[in-house]
């Protein structure tokens, strides 16, 4: 694996999301400034991170969306490139057009810090190959603006082609509206784009691949892209 | 107020909040009459909160020293050891006056100034915690308050990128018209690489980074030294606004630039900024300094020499730089696009000298302008002792159970979750123990090594014996970083509390402030930074004596620390320390019997001490397999929040004939804790206590869903969480 995370100014997960990728893929992954206009050679993975890129003013993602690191990353992905956005990332995705949708204010109008389940809807994906699908995971969400929104016709779009990968669900794996803590529709926390190579999704991974950390929960999607990508020699 | 050779009144000394001898004082010091930004200067300095000056003379018998504290108080924060060449960095301060006019800005900008005095020193903020007081419930402004002080805790925390992993909440009618919003930050940093205030080197560039100065917080300082009254709303202007956005590039620019060694000295611009930033960064280095002011960014046009030297903006740092690494230094700021401007130079002369638009406008001597201001020592007298409450004497109102299941949903015990899930708690992906539990864990990088921190206070206490009061704070931080499995190693203080004026209230400030310094020589839990907030108290009436103490503590391996949650059924359950049932100020005399009477527990630091490093043990030694301290609500709370934590309930003994129930299972003795161990192992752990002169007692077994005892109804602890958790979301959303 040759990971790029992208570091905009006001993310702050970035550590987080290296540590991770470092811990279970063994691969040290490269740190890329915004103002850069290429990906460093040989990416097979760019990671958007979560935080408040530009202190989320305007709205979440949308200056960052505009950075010139984002033409590269479109190329990239349009090259089949495997891109993961995750919270803010997320939400930079869908501002720069490379997921449909937009990320808005959680349902009850605060921010929600806490553990939640996960339903992994397939585990034919690079990004989910680590899970079987209709398993349960668990692991923590930290955002604000996390309500999954788009219009009827590509949410139709979205579940016909099979894009929706994680949804927020009861422990148990039910989808019920007590488990959709954000009010997201159709309790959305993870879709991919068409080509099924860009992932975006609200919670934190990153935060849950240890066992004395709390849980191990989210490691299955760094394990799964590091096997899709190859381990460091 | 432009010009600045305006005629210097009475009237106008008095709008600075100087006194009539305070600025006789001005004139001797400079022998002439000061200039109106020369006013402003020393108002800035002078005032209580910069100052000290009614506090100072109490302060300097707090224990400062042990052999792993590397910076006492003095410095932007205090500075410990921690072994293997790391430092942890860490203050508590509070912003209680802006946060009751303006709850989001002021509780944001709250956390963002000690943020900023944490990376100053060079560490990286790995946590915040914050004790906050909020008025009672019923009170029409408290829902707001607490809606707009949490958002903006979280707001500034969650963004910059910091961990909020513990704190405390409470409610009384005293902080009706004055809440406290205290916030403490915690930082990792290398023993070798820690940067100080001190400028040294006559000629240096001081450098001024971050935002851009405006009109926002004129004042805010004087704000925080004199009362409220009804009018206060229209101080609105004076609270800062924050930008958790800057700030975070701030700190990433800072590390950076002090990481290539570029730094001689920096200093935050927190209150009072740019005036006594530059101010102690010279008289620190006995230097003079010479400000250009026409070099200072401004976001706003026309601004004043006296607008400038008193703004309060937030996200601003002065710092001396190597002059041959200036340009290094700027190529940074650029690239985080952060302002930097060279604004002034240190000089031999010891004069503080201001300069805006090719004229003096302040000529000062830089020393005594800190040194020489005022230091009081204010009368004060010591209230009388409330007598002991007699256990017996308390008609018990109820049945046990009908008392847990009402204490748990009161306001200032039941579950804070609320709060806490609005502030990112695991950003950093080093949060072992998160909110919830009796001290916050946070590993150090890639651990074993972990730090754990808490936030105590018991204003009650403080309130009905600052002595005793005073203790117990210290005592329980110290308790809960035990209960952990932590080794406790220093605190940080912040002393809220009403009018120094008036006797009373100086009487409950020493009161507390000597219990203090008792427990932290006793516990060998020395002071290292902190900060005073006085004339807390609106028309005439004050807050209950509030010391905050943030504590933190060693483990040096995260993976033995204890929990509070009952692990599982058939494990034997132990009191350690004595159970006496003291009842006066306890939750259940107030909460169940509407009464706030008597003394509060005693705090035997001796025992406190005997009895916690005997809990220590048995954690480390992994015999413990659950621990609690046990404080607000007594024995029958600690339990009963263990059982929710675990989801596991718990059969209890009959309590001793000669204490009443009620007093037994509701009375707040210090220095206790509840632990759990294997059942095989309990006679092995009573033996070992018997050896260590450590008072344990068996009272039970875990087990069943519900806390079980004998001519009471079961008490389910399915039920319990439900109340414990229902209270604050229902009572925010109107329907409490």
């Amino acid at each position: 694996m040759k990971a790029a995370i992208l570091v905009f100014p006001g993310i702050n997960r970035e550590r987080d999301m290296a540590r991770t990728l470092k811990l279970v893929s063994g691969s040290t992954p490269n740190m890329v400034w915004h103002t850069d206009h290429e990906l460093p050679a040989g990416t097979d993975l760019v990671v958007v991170p979560g935080g408040f890129s530009y202190g989320d003013y305007l709205r979440c993602g949308a200056i960052a969306a505009r950075s010139p690191i984002m033409d590269a990353v479109r190329a990239f992905a349009a090259k089949g490139g495997l891109v993961l956005g995750v919270c803010n990332g997320f939400q930079i995705l869908c501002e720069s057009g490379l997921l449909p949708g937009a990320l808005m204010r959680n349902a009850q109008l605060k921010f929600i810090c806490r553990d939640v389940h996960l339903k992994v809807e397939r585990s034919d994906t690079p990004f989910t190959r680590g899970y079987n699908a209709g398993q349960v995971i668990r692991v923590p969400v930290a955002h604000g603006e996390g309500n999954y929104i788009a219009d009827g016709e590509t949410i139709a779009k979205l579940e016909g082609d099979g894009r929706v990968i994680f949804r927020y669900a009861s422990a148990d794996g039910m989808i019920e509206p007590n488990s959709n803590h954000n009010g997201a529709i159709n309790a959305i926390a993870g879709i991919v784009n068409e080509q099924g190579n860009v992932l975006g999704m609200m919670p934190h991974p990153e935060n849950h691949v240890e066992e004395a950390i709390g849980r191990t929960d989210g490691r299955g999607l760094f394990a799964g892209l590091t096997e899709a990508l190859g381990r460091a020699a | 107020m432009t010009a600045n050779n305006v005629k210097i009144t009475p009237a106008l000394v008095a709008e600075h909040g100087l006194k009539p001898d305070e600025y006789q004082r001005i004139l001797d010091l400079i022998g002439r009459e000061p200039t109106l930004t020369e006013l402003g200067i020393f108002s800035a300095m002078w005032n209580e909160h910069c100052s000290y000056k009614s506090s100072k003379v109490h302060l300097r018998g707090l224990p400062t020293k042990a052999s792993w504290v590397i910076q006492g108080p003095g410095e932007n924060a205090g500075v410990i050891d921690i072994g293997d060449g790391q430092a942890c960095v860490f203050k508590m301060e509070s912003h209680n006056h802006p946060s009751y006019i303006e709850p989001y800005q002021g509780a944001a900008t709250g956390v963002g100034g000690i943020l900023r005095d944490v990376f100053t020193m060079g560490a990286r903020p790995i946590a915040c915690l914050n004790a906050l007081s909020f008025g009672a419930p019923e009170h029409p402004k408290t829902r707001h308050l607490v809606s707009g002080v949490v958002a903006g805790v979280g707001g500034y925390g969650n963004s910059f990128g910091v961990p909020t992993v513990g704190g405390s909440v409470r409610f009384h009618s005293r902080y009706d018209g004055n809440i406290l919003v205290n916030a403490m930050a915690v930082g990792l940093a290398e023993t070798s690489k820690i940067f100080y205030a001190a400028a040294s080197g006559v000629g240096m560039p001081i450098v001024y980074l971050g935002s851009k100065t405006g009109r926002d917080g004129i004042h805010g300082a004087s704000m925080a030294s004199a009362e409220f009254d009804d009018d206060s709303a229209e101080k609105r202007p004076t609270v800062q606004v924050g930008d958790p956005f800057s700030e975070k590039l701030l700190l990433e620019a800072c590390l950076e630039i002090m990481e290539k060694g570029c730094v001689i000295a920096i200093q935050d611009m927190g209150a009072a900024g740019l005036t006594s930033s530059a101010t102690e960064m010279g008289a620190k280095g006995d230097l003079g300094v010479t400000l250009d002011l026409d070099k200072v960014p401004c976001r706003e046009e026309g601004m004043t020499a006296y607008e400038m030297m008193l703004s309060e903006s937030q996200e601003r740092m002065l710092m001396v730089l190597k002059p041959e690494k200036e340009a290094e230094a700027e190529a940074i700021f650029r690239k985080w696009g952060l302002d930097f401007a060279v604004v002034g130079e240190t000089t031999p002369t010891k004069r503080f000298i201001v300069r805006h638009k090719g004229e003096v406008m302040a000529d000062l001597p830089i020393k005594e302008l800190g040194d020489s201001a005022p230091e009081y020592k204010r009368p004060f007298v010591t209230a009388q002792k409330l007598p002991a409450i007699d256990a017996g004497a308390v008609e018990a109102r109820g049945s046990i159970a009908d008392a847990l299941e009402r204490l748990i949903a009161t306001p200032d015990l039941c579950s804070k979750r609320w709060v806490w899930e609005q502030y990112d708690h695991i950003i950093g992906g080093n949060t072992v123990q998160r909110p919830g539990g009796d001290a916050a864990i946070v590993r150090v990088e890639d651990g074993p090594k972990a730090l754990a921190m808490t936030t105590d206070v018991t204003p009650r206490y403080c309130e009905a014996n600052p002595f005793e009061g005073g203790k117990q704070a210290v005592a329980e931080c110290w308790r809960n970083l035990t209960a952990v499995g932590a080794k406790p190693l220093a605190i940080t203080d912040n002393l809220n509390f009403g009018n120094p004026e008036r006797p009373e209230i100086m009487g409950q400030f020493v009161g507390c402030v000597r219990g203090i310094a008792e427990a932290c020589k006793v516990l060998d839990f020395p002071v290292v930074s902190g900060n005073v907030s006085l004339y807390n108290e609106t028309n005439g009436k004050a807050i209950l004596p509030t010391p905050s103490i943030g504590g933190i503590g060693l483990i040096d391996d995260f993976t033995k620390s204890a929990t509070l949650a009952f692990k599982k059924a058939d494990e034997a359950i132990l009191v350690v320390g004595e159970t006496a049932g003291w009842l006066g100020q306890s939750m259940y005399l107030r909460e169940i019997c509407a009464r706030e009477e008597g003394a509060p527990p005693p705090v035997d630091l001796i025992e406190e001490r005997e009895n916690g490093d005997f809990v220590r043990s048995l954690i480390l030694d992994g015999t413990a397999t659950a621990v609690h301290d046990l404080s607000d609500g007594g024995l029958l709370i600690a339990l009963a929040e263990m059982a929710m934590a675990g989801s596991i309930g718990a059969k209890l003994d009959a309590p001793p004939d000669d204490i009443p129930a009620h007093a037994y299972w509701f009375g707040e003795d210090q220095a206790r804790y509840i632990i759990t161990v294997p059942a095989a192992k309990a006679e092995a752990v009573l033996a070992r206590a018997r050896e260590a002169s450590v008072l344990v007692t068996s009272i039970g077994v875990t087990g069943g869903d519900a806390l079980a005892l004998d001519g009471e109804r079961a008490m389910t602890v399915a039920n319990l969480n439900e109340r414990s958790e229902a209270w604050l979301p229902a009572y925010m959303a109107g329907e409490a």
